[in-house]
């Protein structure tokens, strides 16, 4: 069997006989390593495809698709569109490729997968078809993915048949149904030939596909639904009284259903939002919030985290490839610890000058985010810079009901939430959350006290910004990276601390997580620009009548 | 209020009744002699004089110099409500482009079919957009007098309601100016968008005409500059006016002490709204002469960037003095023209320092600045740059 094997250029004549000993046993040994147990089957039937008469070859093709293997669906295509060779030689078979020059032939080799090349096409033949075994060869062609090894690749196949016109489908669906073990592939083979049989003379059949199809509600079942109650000619699709009644009611299932899930992936993506704009604000949430200082340059303090996530990229790329997955891990501290260290030089070098003067101090950090942006511009250049997504955050779950949750937007809920929680356990259970609280309930009696004031200041601003960093390296995942990255979220992020009430991390919460969902439910009705439009008015006209924001501070501690 | 002990401005005094122009001060007084003698002799020097004089001004710079003065309308408006009433709002950028908007749709009536479609009813964009009839808001802009009214009617009616919302449930400071910049960023979503029939992303622009003369034409470019001078001149003098009357007492008052002016029985709201709907009418004004002479208005000039730059011109300038604010935007915009030709990597680098160095050193900005250089200049070199770098006591925290 090995000879027949044209593993590229087997010594055959005139050489010596250990040498092809040698070969062989080589090549057989890689070969029962790469396809295991199998590979004889199909490799020793493939050379029957080029002999006797075109019966024989539809019955060579037939017991080449009944081995199983998935290397058969190649050969089959090529076999049905002419484009199959076999080696005068030897008689081994090629499978080829458009596109050769004229006299010359593109080959691979079905059993190894590995490519020949352009060849000289007088020692090869091509293998001829007609209009019979093209037709065989093409029901060969779709059955074998319904009996493929690869569950997946079965549902796939089963999926790809919903609502076909062939009804020559539905007894190739009905035998694969049979020997299916997988229930998901089964129930997608079910749904497929409910799809079919839906057309089918007998009344009985309809109403058994109905029901069937009922226990799929999504668009694709609708739309087939609905195309089976469309009149023509004042007669509909559907001539059974009794089947039209059970799809109108299977209809207004199904569209209850689909309005619910709708819903839900509006909820989600509003959650998704909201996740993004707690990551955004909630940095903000404490220089603002806890410390009352009005920090425009706030953006520009998660630009930096997205661009340290940039610069480690970067440098694991050019020195240690092999850390690449873990070059968000890396990132985290890294822009934490730039954006804390650039918000501390600004609060000792410019803020602390202006406490008491919030709306000097607006001008004055505004003055800082047009310097940082510039800075960055200068550096990395005004345009974006690509940060990539490592491989586990990478893909989406796909629902049966079109609701997609891709897993760097599922990553970032829950980046989220941890970023949150460690934010808590920062400012109820370390000394230096006592500090910043003491210091923001009564300065003077912190001081009293002896509580460097001045040092917690800068801290509180450190971590804020800090944590502007951590959001920024997220945010580099679903964002362009440009130096104007900041912008886009600084009048939300105030928007977010402003509505949810100043100095209380639960109204931020409130307000990242409500702001992202009422956006995200309006979306569908007045568009993603006027949704935004009607969400800013919202809060306008909110903040007149709470201007306070959501959870308002009571007590002495609001007119300080 | 927050503002209160950090205020630089000193109440002025209320003299005895004397006439206008007496009571003004030094830098008000300049203002207004240069800014109507420049309403006359710049014109006269770009018509008259030949081109090879050097004090023959070309026209490219005439309309450099009309959109600095519209810069300097703009900055006197918002003087008005921060320096005086101690408003700050990041938003007046808005009430600016919304005179230059309705300005450009009259000048957009009257392309009439000389547009790239020759459609004499719609504006090419909507033509584009294949919009059969002309929205009902675009009515009536075809009339210059309607337009004009426009101008000062659309910014006066939002900041009406948004004020009369705003003042009326003690909105104040920080936020104040947080909710003003969110209405700035809500009308620059809503005019980029197509569908609001105001061009769009591109905004309004291949002016032909105004009043009937080719507004590329030198005398229609004389006009304008003229016209924005003497509207600067106007402004200086009502903004002056009221704050100098018994109004702008109370303004200041509420300035400086928000709850002790309402305990003695002011209906704070009402002066703080008359204030700004009068500084957001100016606003207007200086945004429909900006159109015309950049011969172009377009969404951007809603973004919250450029309101909070108008603010630091009147920073720059000196707050709470209307003349500084002037100065400001007259200074800011002319380094901002220089830098950007010349070395335009350095500029947002300069602007930003010019934001940090002015609220850090020079809380009274130019105005509170030059007046103290004179006094200081007995006390030699040293005594004028301790002047200058010395921050005022009250700025302790």
């Amino acid at each position: 069997m090995r000879l027949t094997s044209p593993r590229g250029g087997v010594p055959r004549h005139g050489r010596r006989f250990l040498v092809i000993l040698a070969v062989l046993f080589f090549q057989a040994a890689l070969l029962l390593t790469a396809h295991p147990s199998r590979a004889d089957e199909f490799s020793d039937g493939l050379p029957a495809l080029a002999k006797g008469s075109y019966d024989d070859k539809i019955a060579a093709a037939s017991a080449l698709v009944a081995t199983g293997d998935d290397r058969a669906g190649d050969v089959v295509k090529a076999f049905s569109a002419g484009n199959l060779y076999v080696r005068k030689s030897d008689g081994a078979i090629f499978v080829g490729r458009d596109g050769a020059p004229s006299g010359q032939a593109l080959l691979t080799d079905p059993v190894s997968g590995q490519d020949l090349g352009a060849v000289s096409e007088s020692d090869y033949e091509k293998i001829r078809v007609n209009n019979k075994v093209r037709r065989a060869l093409d029901e060969l062609a779709g059955g074998l993915a319904l009996l493929g090894k690869d569950p997946a690749k079965r549902k796939a196949a089963a999926a790809g048949l919903f609502g076909t016109s062939d009804a020559s489908q539905a007894g190739r669906l009905t035998t694969a149904l049979e020997k299916e073990k997988d229930k998901g592939v089964a129930a997608a083979m079910r749904r497929s030939l409910a799809s079919i049989n839906i057309g089918d003379p007998d009344p009985a059949k309809r109403l058994a596909a109905v029901k069937e199809l009922a226990n799929s509600p999504d668009q694709q079942v609708r739309a087939l639904l609905l195309s089976r109650l469309v009149e023509t000619n004042g007669k509909p699709a559907e001539p059974d009284e009794e089947v039209r009644t059970l799809i109108d009611s299977t209809l207004s299932h199904i569209n209850l259903t689909l309005q619910l899930w709708n819903i839900v992936g509006s909820l989600y993506q509003g959650l998704s939002l909201g996740a993004v704009l707690l990551l955004a604000a909630i940095g903000l949430a404490v220089t603002f919030g806890v410390m009352g200082v009005i920090n425009m340059a706030h953006g520009e303090m998660i630009m930096l985290g997205a661009y340290s996530t940039f610069v480690v990229q970067q440098v694991i790329a050019a020195h240690a490839p092999w850390l690449f997955q873990w070059s968000l891990a890396i990132a985290l501290p890294t822009a934490f610890l730039v954006s804390a260290i650039v918000g501390i030089v600004i609060e000792r070098g410019i803020i602390r000058f202006l406490y008491g003067r919030p709306l000097e101090t607006l001008l004055a950090t505004w003055g800082v985010s047009l310097v940082l942006q510039q800075a960055v511009r200068s550096l990395f250049g005004p345009s974006n810079r690509a940060v990539v997504t490592p491989d586990f955050m990478q893909g989406a779950i796909e629902t049966s009901v079109g609701i997609t949750l891709t897993y760097n937007r599922l990553y970032i809920i829950a980046f989220a939430v941890v970023v949150l929680a460690a934010l808590f356990m920062v400012l109820q259970r370390t000394p230096l959350g006592l500090q910043m609280r003491a210091v923001t309930q009564n300065r003077r009696m912190a001081a009293a006290m002896g509580i460097p004031t001045a040092r917690v200041d800068a801290f509180t601003f450190g971590l804020g910004s800090g944590i502007a960093g951590l959001a920024g390296v997220a945010l580099s995942q679903i964002d362009n990276v440009s130096p104007n990255l900041g912008q886009g979220y600084i009048v939300d992020s105030f928007m977010v601390v402003v509505f949810g009430g100043v100095g209380n991390l639960w109204g931020t919460v409130a307000g990242a997580l409500s702001l992202g969902i009422v956006n995200k439910l309006l979306e569908p009705f007045a568009g993603a620009v006027l949704g935004k439009i009607l969400v800013l008015v919202a809060i306008i006209l909110f903040i007149q009548k709470r201007p306070r924001g959501l959870f308002a501070l009571k007590g002495r501690s609001v007119e300080a | 209020m927050t503002e209160t002990s950090s205020s630089p401005v000193p109440a002025s005094t209320l003299g005895t009744p004397r006439s206008f122009v007496a009571r003004m001060d030094t830098g008000g007084r300049i203002l207004l002699v240069l800014s109507i003698a420049a309403a006359f002799l710049v014109p006269m020097s770009n018509a008259w004089l030949p081109a090879s004089s050097a004090f023959q001004i070309p026209t490219w710079v005439l309309s450099l110099l009309g959109k600095y003065l519209c810069y300097a309308l703009l900055a006197l408006a918002l003087d008005l409500v921060w320096g005086f009433c101690g408003i700050l709002s990041l938003g007046h950028g808005a009430f600016f482009a919304l005179g230059g908007y309705a300005m450009g749709m009259y000048l957009m009536r009257q392309i009439g079919t000389r547009g790239v479609y020759g459609n004499a009813e719609l504006p090419d964009f909507m033509v584009f957009l294949n919009w059969k009839e002309l929205p009902w808001y675009w009515y009536g802009f075809e009339h210059f007098w309607f337009a004009m009214l426009m101008v000062l009617l659309v910014p006066g009616v939002l900041a009406l309601v948004f004020g009369w919302f705003a003042f009326r449930s003690r909105v104040t400071g920080v936020y104040l100016s947080i909710i003003t910049q969110a209405l700035t960023y809500a009308l620059l979503l809503a005019f980029f968008r197509n569908d609001m029939g105001f061009g769009g992303n591109n905004g309004l622009t291949d002016f032909k005409d105004i009043i009937g003369f080719d507004i590329q034409s030198d005398g229609v470019r004389r006009t304008l500059f003229a016209s924005s001078a003497l509207s600067l001149a106007l402004g200086y003098v009502i903004c002056r006016l009221l704050v100098t009357s018994k109004f702008g007492r109370v303004l200041v008052s509420i300035r400086d002490a928000e709850s002790r002016a309402r305990f003695l029985g002011y209906r704070v709201e009402h002066y703080k709204l008359l204030a700004f709907v009068v500084s957001a009418m100016m606003a207007g004004l200086a945004g429909a002469l900006y159109v015309p002479q950049v011969g172009i208005i377009n969404p951007s000039e809603f973004s919250p960037a450029n309101s909070i730059e108008a603010v630091i011109w009147v920073a720059v300038g000196g707050r709470g003095t209307l003349y500084g604010a002037a100065l400001g935007a007259l200074v800011v915009n002319f380094a901002k023209s220089w830098f950007t030709g010349a070395l335009p990597e350095v500029w947002l680098y300069l602007l930003g320092a010019l934001f940090i160095c002015t609220t850090l050193f020079l809380p009274r900005g130019i105005a509170g600045v030059v007046p103290r250089l004179f006094k200081r200049f007995d006390g030699g070199l040293v005594g004028l740059i301790s002047g200058l770098w010395r921050r005022p006591k009250e700025d302790a925290r």
